[in-house]
Order: C-alpha cells, then structure tokens, then sequence
C-alpha cells in the first residue's frame, strides 16, 4: 500500500468528478462519526488512536497529507478510507483540522512589551521558547498555534485549571528517604521516571520507594494572578499568542 | 509375500508420517507438557503449563533466550510448539522457527489483495493451529490455509468467507478430530456470522453454523424485520472442545450495528452468546446469551474454559467464562444451564442476573445522542486475550480492564464491505483508567486476589504448575506473579506493547517462556 500512490487513482476510489473547492465540515463530521470514532472517539478526543483535536497532527503537516493519510491509512494500526472519494476526503480533513483550529480571538496586549514580563517573570526558567531556556515545563514555542488567548490567560492565572490529560505532578520517597518531587515523564506498572525542577531524571522502581503521591490537579507552576498587573498579564498573553512557531 | 509386506511397510511409514500430530496427542496435551500444540494448550481453553522448573524462588534469574523479529507491529499470536519446532504467524504469513536459536526455518506467506480492508480491528494473526501433518492458517481475505508442517508449502486453501462483505480471519483455528474450525471477523460490518468446520485432509466444509438464526429457525424471532441478514454475531475469537463429549464451544460476536439498536428490535440471538455445537454435524446442543440486544460491542469474544468441580456436592462437567459484559458466569456444559456468576470488574449496565444469569438492565445504561458514561468500555472488562484455568489452584486468571466510556449512538446506514457502526464512545482519561489481574474461584467468580496494572491490559495470562502468573502491560512490562497470592515476583521490560498470549515449553528439557511484545517474540528461560 504505497502512500505516493495518487489519492483518486486509488483502487475503490469514485472520483468525485468536481473539485472539493469549499469543504463541508458537516458532512465531515457525518463521515467521521461513521467511519472514525471506534479509533479516535465520538469527537476526536482519542481512544485507541490518537487524539485529533489540535493544531498540529504527527503524520498530516498538511492538508494535502492529512487526506492522503486518511485515504492510504497507516497500515497496519489505521485502515485505508478506499470508500472516500475526493469529496469525502476534503470533508473530513476540514472537519479534522476544525477540531484542532483555534478560532481567531482578539488580542488586546502588546506582545513587545509581553517579551519583557515573559523575561522579568522567570519564565524561561522552566520553559524553552525557541530555543531558549530551560526544559522543565512544556515547550512554548508555537504555543500560539496551540493555543488561543482565554486559554493562555487561564494558565497564567490558574495554571492547575489546564493541565494536559496525561499530566501529573509527582512526589516520591525513596527507602533512604529522599523525597523526589516532579513532572511524571514516563510510568508502568512497576517503574516511574520523574523529571525534577532542575531537570535531572529519576527512574525508580515502585516497590522500592517508600511512597509515591500522584497530586492530581497539582502543578509547579505559579499562579501569576495578583502577581502581574493586568495589563502586563495582556501583553505576556499577547506576547506568547504571536508565538507562531517557525515556518 | 514380500511385496505385501512391503506395501504394508510403505503403508504404515506414509500413516506414520501423515500421523506427525494425530488428534490424539493434541487431546493428551498432558502427557508432553514439553510441547504447546493448540491454542490454549489443551483443548479445555486452560492455558496453564504443567511444567513447574520456574518458580518464584528461581525465576530472579530468567534472561532471555533468544527473540525474533516479526514483520509486523502489534502481534497477537499465541505460538505453537511440536517438536523443537515453533510456528507463528501474522498477517497472511506464518513461519517455522528452531525452538534453540530463533532462527527461521521455512517462511510462507500470502499476498493481502490490494482490494482487502480491515474493518474494527487490526490485521493481525492469533496464531496457527497443527494437526497431522499440516499447519493451519486463517487469512485476513478469510481463506484457511493447510500447509506442510515441514516445509511451509501449500497443501490446499480454502475460501471461507467474502472479504468483500467485510468476512475477514485473525482467529487461531481449532484442530478437533479431523476437523479444523474458525470463525470470522466483521461485526462492524454488518455480516451474517458463522463457525465452520473444515475436513482437515481435504479442505472440504464439513459444516457451517450461522451464528444468526434464517427465516423458519429458531430464534429468528429475536430480530425485528431484516435486521437479521446484517445482524453481525461475529466468531472471531477460538472455542475450545470436550473430545468426551465431543461439543466445540465458541462464543459469539457483538449485534450490527454496534451502538443502534433501534432497527434490531429483540434479544439478537446468538450475538453475544456462547454455543455448544456438535462437533461432528454443527448442529446446535445448547446456547447462552450474556448480553440480549447488545447496544455496546460486548462480544462474547472469548475462549471457554472447560473445567469439572463439585457444585452442591456433585461432580459437575462446567464451563467458565469472564465476559466482555463484566460478569463472570458458571454454566454446566452439558446443557448450559447457568450455575453461578457475579460481576468482576466494575460496570454499571446491570444490576445484576438473575436466577438464569440474564442481566437485570439498569436504566440509563445504554448509548445515547447525547452520551451516556457506562462500564465498561467498548472494549469490555476484558477481552480476546486469554484467560487461565489453574487446576493446581482451582482459579480462573482473568487480565482485567477498568475503563468507562462516554457511549454515543449516532445513525448507520448499511453499505456491505464498510463499516457500520451506529456510534462510537469516549474513553476516559488514562489517569482515570487502570488494569488488574484478578484472580478468582472458578467456581463461584468470587475475588481471590487482585495485581493492580498502570493501565487497562490487552495482553493474556499463563498460569503455571511451578505456581505462577505470567503476562504483560501495555507499557511493555512482561511479569510473572505468585499464582496463591498474585504477588510480583519478576519483571522484564520489553520495549513494546504486549497484546499476546504467553506459551510455555521446553527445549532439551528447560523451560522456557514466550511472549509477543509489538513486533518482537521474546523467549526466556535459564
């Protein structure tokens, strides 16, 4: 199953016999409720596939990818869409991408201004923005491509509000009692791997430690409400909102 | 005179040689415990090794062996083991490995037609099944293929299903006394089920059972109008047989489609149940349903444990199994009578059975526009991975998956060859989600001990007469437990999913286990 193979010339395939010049995410949606959900849930969310609903998909850069993808699938995890023809295609990947797209919202802050209190702030003490600073935390680049504004201001401002799914924030006591205290960076049934806030790994066996809590809803990160001013909340928030990623 | 006894000599070496497997040493599995030659071991669905070299106060020492590198990711197959020989197989290929080195001996494969789509599940193999001379292979374009046990070449292949109609194989088939059965895939695609059985020696159909009652038979009245002809009832997952009473059990898929039930208005006979079939004609002796009118995926995709125990005093010939539902049920396995059952992982769709095990549906407990959160999941509380029946322990080994599920019902319209599922669900968050091996009493399903996992399994369970558990996690994690007690006592990180059953055999008389992890056969020993 080559994935060069042309995307109409596929066998099964009934090419549309129009252009799909404005895709319907409705019937998008029609389709994927149909054909995609056993993998990738009722609204992208994931399940036994990945989840959909964000802005940049691992295997569909772009849209042409992302309806070659569905049309070739990713044998032998995701079946081939052989029933699709161009205008399905069209209709799902716009519906895809509709799950991942931050809608434009206004941004009322100066993101010039947003540089500095992202700097005096000591963010880039846990976070690496194109390139710089440090690993501790998620990575900002093109965080406004993720992200829109409402979002970032809230985890500004009540950070533990919007952790990831799979985000935990972990403490651990050894046998000899040395207490560890970290992001979750992996975990099985009988081993965890913990990163520290100065970036070092621990991976340590479960049945060796004296405890381990999982603080669910925890996170180091602080709360920057009371903290920063309003309008230099603005201006951070503006600031990281034109972080667009690099082309 | 010389010719005669030459004729008879070349007679009985050619019998000797057809007889490498005969039906009988596969019934007597007890008596080669060196050797794994059906799916579960023994035709009883046990999965338990009466071999006992490993055990917890050695078993610090296992190293791997050697490993073997599939062509694929993600394999299902549950080896077989003749002879210092090992067969395994995968999607549409199956190879003959040196049980010493892992080193390939014969490879054969079959090329999927470009035209063939996997429809709700993945292209996978459970593993091949030996008899006599031959091996045999389900295909994904759903042929069942006999091969030359020594050389990988084709001896005949028969067609069993149409791809094109959503039929598809990644069962294990069942080798019974001179007969091979299977069943199909395609309950996502509106198929009309089966379980066939073929001659071993010719290929020819010896029988077919649909899963799915016809116009004038029994239990057609359970499908409203002609949801019948696309009511699903898959038989994807491989039964086990009573060589004394001569039965195959099999249990049966889930209704189409998955989530509407509204066009299918009824119980849905046989989907979600388990048969008792004749194993010389098909013909139907008895059947149970767990899950009437199914609105959730819970096959009964699941293999029967054939185990006999004292029920009120009397010696019973039983039948246990640990259903996608979360209830574990008893029946007697001569009439399928329901004997005992209790839920064993968390659900909310019943309140319980009743005296004939049919569930006492609780309100709110099915799909809806909306959504409605129910456990378990779509994937059930456990499910085509193998379970295992201790004889030394008298416990069934269940690996168990506590997950829930926003379940939504949407519109379907049937299309053969394509999927049709009628809705889809939301799984909870993976924080929210874990997995156990659970141990419980055959006999009652009463909870004898518990191993809590990181996450829901799809990995099976091998259970041992040196008292010990074996299975794996989906970080990778392969792990032996105390079989009494379900503590750890071993653990060995393989670097891929495991959704495998484990096998365990020897080599020069050593023990050794295997295990499938993604795309690497690991085999241990000391």
């Amino acid at each position: 199953m080559g994935s060069a193979m042309p995307v109409a010339a596929r066998p099964g395939r009934a090419p549309s016999g129009k252009k799909a010049a404005h895709a319907d995410v409705a019937a998008g949606k029609k389709l994927f409720e149909r054909h995609c959900v056993l993998c990738h849930g009722i609204d992208g969310k994931g399940g036994r596939g990945p989840s959909l609903n964000r802005a940049r998909l691992a295997h569909a850069p772009d849209d042409a990818a992302l309806k070659a993808l569905i049309a070739d699938g990713i044998p032998p995890v995701m079946p081939e869409g052989w029933l699709f023809d161009d205008n399905d295609l069209a209709n799902l990947a716009a519906y895809v991408r509709s799950l991942g797209k931050i809608p434009p919202d206004p941004v009322p802050g100066n993101p010039g201004r947003g540089a500095d209190v992202y700097a005096k702030s000591g963010c880039s003490g846990c976070h690496i923005l194109d390139g710089a600073g440090a690993g501790y935390g998620p990575e900002l680049t093109g965080i406004g491509e993720r992200r829109n504004t409402a979002f970032l201001l809230k985890a500004i401002m009540k950070p533990s509000a919007t952790l990831a799914e799979d985000f935990m924030f972990v403490k651990a006591t050894t046998a000899s009692g040395e207490a560890i205290e970290g992001i979750r960076a992996n975990e099985d049934t009988f081993t965890i791997q913990i990163k520290d806030s100065g970036g070092e790994y621990h991976s340590l066996r479960k049945d060796e430690l004296k405890d381990l809590h999982k603080l669910r809803g925890e996170t180091p990160m602080p709360s920057f409400e009371g903290i920063l001013s309003a309008s230099d909340m603005q201006d951070l928030v503006a600031y990281l909102a034109s972080q667009r990623g690099k082309p | 005179m010389r010719i005669l006894c030459g004729i008879l000599l070349s007679a009985v070496l050619s019998s000797a040689a057809a007889a490498q497997v005969p039906f009988e040493r596969i019934a007597n599995a007890d008596k080669e415990p060196g050797n794994w030659l059906t799916y579960s071991r023994d035709l009883l669905g046990h999965r338990f090794s009466p071999l006992k070299e490993i055990t917890a106060e050695n078993i610090g020492n296992l190293k791997v062996k050697w490993a073997y590198q599939f062509p694929n990711d993600r394999s299902e197959v549950s080896p077989i083991v003749v002879d210092n020989v090992m067969y395994v197989s995968g999607p549409n290929w199956a190879a003959a490995l040196d049980v010493h080195t892992g080193r390939q001996l014969w490879h054969w494969n079959r090329v999927i037609p470009k035209d063939y789509h996997n429809i709700g599940f993945l292209q996978v193999s459970r593993g091949p099944a030996v008899l006599d001379d031959k091996l045999y292979v389900a295909t994904l374009d759903c042929y069942l293929v006999a091969l030359d046990l020594k050389s990988g070449a084709e001896r005949w292949s028969t067609k069993v299903g149409d791809y094109h109609l959503g039929h598809s194989m990644t069962v294990a088939p069942l080798a019974i006394e001179g007969k091979i059965v299977v069943g199909v895939s395609g309950g996502e695609a509106g198929i009309r089920g089966f379980v066939d059985a073929y001659d071993a020696k010719t290929g020819k159909q010896a029988w077919r059972f649909w899963t799915i009652p016809g116009p004038g038979e029994p239990g057609h009245e359970t499908w409203a109008g002609d949801s019948w002809k696309t009511g699903g009832g898959p038989t994807w997952v491989t039964g086990a047989y009573d060589p004394e009473l001569k039965l195959v059990y099999w249990g049966v898929g889930n209704p189409s489609p998955d989530w509407n039930g509204d066009a299918r208005g009824g119980d849905n006979l046989y989907s979600c149940s388990f048969l008792a079939l004749d194993g010389e004609t098909g013909k139907l002796r008895w059947h149970f349903q767990f899950t009437p009118h199914d609105t959730h995926d819970w096959d009964a995709a699941h293999t029967p444990v054939l185990f006999n125990a004292k029920i009120d005093g009397r010696d019973r010939k039983l039948i246990g199994t640990a259903n996608r539902n979360a209830f574990y049920y008893v029946l007697d396995r001569e009439t399928g009578e329901f004997i005992a059952g209790q839920s064993y992982a968390k659900q909310t769709w019943a309140k319980g059975l009743d005296v004939k095990g049919k569930p006492i549906v609780a309100p709110d407990s099915v799909p809806t526009e909306n959504g409605a959160l129910i456990w378990p999941n779509l994937n059930g509380a456990t499910v085509w991975f193998s379970p295992s029946y201790s004889p030394d322990t008298g416990l069934f080994y269940v690996a168990v998956r506590e997950i829930g599920s926003v379940y939504f019902k949407r519109e379907s319209q049937f299309k053969p060859g394509t999927f049709y599922p009628g809705g889809g669900e939301n799984e909870l968050a993976p924080d929210d989600a874990w997995g156990e091996i659970r141990a419980l009493d055959a006999t009652t399903g009463e909870t004898k001990w518990n191993f809590k996992l990181q996450s829901p399994p799809w990995a099976g369970v091998l259970s041992t007469a040196g008292s010990l558990v074996f299975s794996g996690s989906d970080e990778g994690n392969f792990y032996a437990l105390d079989a009494r007690t379900g503590k750890p006592v071993w653990d060995f990180q393989t670097g891929g999913p495991i959704g495998a059953n484990p096998i365990s055999f020897t080599v020069d008389g050593k023990q050794r286990i295997a295990i499938s992890a993604n795309r690497v056969l690991y085999v241990f020993g000391f």
